[in-house]
């Protein structure tokens, strides 16, 4: 098989389309939010606790169907979301967000983006940036949905 | 293109006949991560061969003009063309020139009709009774669609008060005649289907429909897809009202389409787009309509790409779609049977024979079909992977995605040997159970 292909499939991306860390249903959410992508029926529904900062997260759980790109994303997602209680999220998905269009360029910070590094090689495959980032943007509005947290009171 | 000599027109195009074909077509020699292109989406968008270039070069290097407006050399000659055209394309589909009308595709094709539809049942108007639909009268389409022939529908029964109804497919996507005749009451009054499934190859039983529609006075339209660039196709003995079809998958341009309505119908359809070139009187307070196909012509038409398109018919038809249907036939039996004995994979649609046209969309147990496609792109096969603008029929499969393999003139043996042999090896490489 192609290098390409293989820096695509990391064993790790592998693991986790199968694993799927954090595919639960919360009983009590404080934000929820269904992704699809319209062009190929993948979708997730992501949910949050809210956490004790803006931007931070008590639980994440979700549910989905999808390929191995975006299975594999929200997995590693819902892994760093655990490892990282009470941390705004926010940069994590700019982040990722900017590793995402990079089209394989530079080199992504695996001290801010962990084990989400790995998709760096799916990002030179544009007809799939949308499949790694289902799962962060439906973080995404359900941190826009959360009320707003103490630190952002104490900014204001 | 190479000349060639078709004698015998019954027989499938030979390999040396398809090597010649292939060498009309450039972009089939890309190389693609490393391996030579295998292209197996023409489905989804045909390649186009030289001559299907240059003749819309030469049309825009020597007689690009409006059409239909000025009065000096270049704009009579950019007419003639664009009319050439026209009555090409109306021979090639066993149409008159007057039942031929140019869209931006077939999506827009069906839209202009079920639009018409919608516009001559609004409030206030009395429509032809040709066209009427009243709240209880019923549309009916399949369960096999692709959107651009349901949700049209979806919008005229939800303007109209008609009931929108569906033939439900079976287990391979596939429906019958008796299942049409279960659906169909005195109250049918538009049939809507697909000649050939983009998803299952499946070719509907559209004389039979037809005469049931014409027991019923319903008017059948036909979306022609699949079925127009692959076998040859005479809109006018099979009777039905009404037909659309895309330039982009039969070796033509993108940006241009063809609906076709039989006549005097066609006539009586009210415009869809209203303008310039399709009017004959103006005041400040009304306009008349230019008869049927100026009348759905509004505004400034795709000219090179009809002249282009007809070349593309031209090509067609020097080659022969009787043979091209034959050849197509031997490479979708290939294809089906490789992958009807592969294990852990689900074949949508028909298993063989004359129903299957061409197509091959399947599941592959425990691998979404974005990994399959990405799997077979690395080898340099392209394939279409998602639910192909069909997400009912794939609901009812049971089913997300599938990937849809499809083939054209100048598919090879060797390009569906290669994708079923890349197809056998992705349950192993994504370590599916």
């Amino acid at each position: 098989m192609s290098d390409d292909l293989s820096a695509m499939y990391q064993e790790l991306i592998l693991d986790h389309s199968r694993r799927r860390v954090g595919q639960r249903t919360l009983e009590a959410a404080d934000a929820s939010h269904h992704e699809l992508n319209p062009t190929c029926g993948d979708e997730i529904t992501l949910q949050v606790t809210a956490g004790a900062a803006t931007g931070a997260v008590g639980e994440l759980a979700w549910h989905g169907n999808g390929c191995s790109i975006s299975m594999a994303s929200a997995s590693i997602l819902a892994e760093l979301a655990a490892d990282r209680p009470g941390t705004d999220l926010r940069p994590l998905i700019d982040e990722f967000r900017t590793m995402m269009h990079s089209r394989g360029r530079g080199e992504p910070d695996d001290s801010a983006l962990g084990d989400a590094v790995v998709f760096h090689g799916t990002s030179k495959y544009v007809m799939r940036v949308k499949c790694a980032m289902l799962a962060w943007v439906a973080l995404e509005k359900c941190l826009d949905a959360l009320p707003a947290g103490p630190a952002a009171t104490a900014d204001a | 293109m190479a000349p060639m000599t078709l004698s015998d027109t019954t027989v499938a195009l030979t390999d040396a006949e398809v090597a010649a074909i292939r060498s009309d077509f450039p972009a089939l020699d890309a190389r693609v991560n490393g391996h030579p292109l295998a292209y197996l989406d023409s489905g989804a968008t045909a390649q186009r061969p030289l001559a299907v270039l240059d003749r819309e070069r030469a049309f825009l290097l020597e007689s690009n003009a409006a059409v239909h407006r000025g009065a000096h050399t270049l704009a009579g000659d950019a007419t003639e063309a664009f009319e050439d055209a026209r009555h090409t394309v109306a021979q090639f589909i066993g149409a008159g020139d007057d039942e031929v009308v140019w869209t931006a595709n077939a999506t827009d094709a069906l839209n202009l009709v079920a639009h018409a539809f919608t516009a001559a049942n609004r409030p206030g108007a009395v429509p032809d009774e040709r066209l009427a639909l009243r709240p209880g009268d019923e549309i009916v389409v399949t369960e096999a669609e692709h959107h651009a022939n349901l949700i049209p529908w979806q919008q005229v029964a939800a303007a109209t008060g008609a009931t929108l109804r569906f033939v439900p497919v079976d287990d391979d996507g596939v429906w019958t005649m008796v299942d049409a005749a279960a659906v169909l009451t005195p109250r049918t009054r538009i049939i809507a289907v697909a000649h050939v499934s983009n998803v299952t190859g499946y070719t509907a039983p559209v004389a039979q429909l037809v005469a049931a529609a014409k027991e019923l006075g319903a008017i059948t339209v036909l979306d022609a897809c699949q079925s127009a660039p692959h076998r040859p196709l005479d809109l006018g003995a099979l009777g039905v009202d009404f037909a659309a079809f895309s330039s982009h998958k039969m070796l033509g341009p993108t940006g241009i389409g063809v609906l076709y309505g039989r006549q005097p119908l066609l006539d009586a359809l009210p415009p869809f787009r209203t303008g310039g070139s399709m009017i004959s009187t103006v005041t400040m307070e009304s306009a008349e309509f230019l008869p049927a196909p100026q009348r759905f012509e509004a505004g400034t038409q795709p000219v090179s790409q009809a002249v282009a398109l007809a070349e593309a018919v031209r090509y067609l038809d020097r080659v022969g779609l009787d043979r091209i249907e034959a050849r197509e036939h031997e490479l979708t039996t290939r294809m089906v049977d490789g992958l009807t004995g592969m294990p852990g994979i689900r074949l949508v649609g028909p298993r063989v024979g004359e129903q299957r046209t061409g197509i091959a969309a399947f599941d592959v147990a425990g691998v979404h079909a974005h990994d399959v496609g990405q799997l077979l792109d690395a080898r340099g096969i392209a394939v279409r992977v998602g639910h192909h603008c069909a997400q009912p029929l794939h609901r009812r499969l049971g089913l997300t995605a599938t990937t849809r393999a499809s083939l054209y003139l100048y598919s090879t043996t060797d390009e569906v040997d290669r994708m079923l042999d890349a197809v056998s090896g992705v349950r192993a490489y994504f370590g599916a159970r």
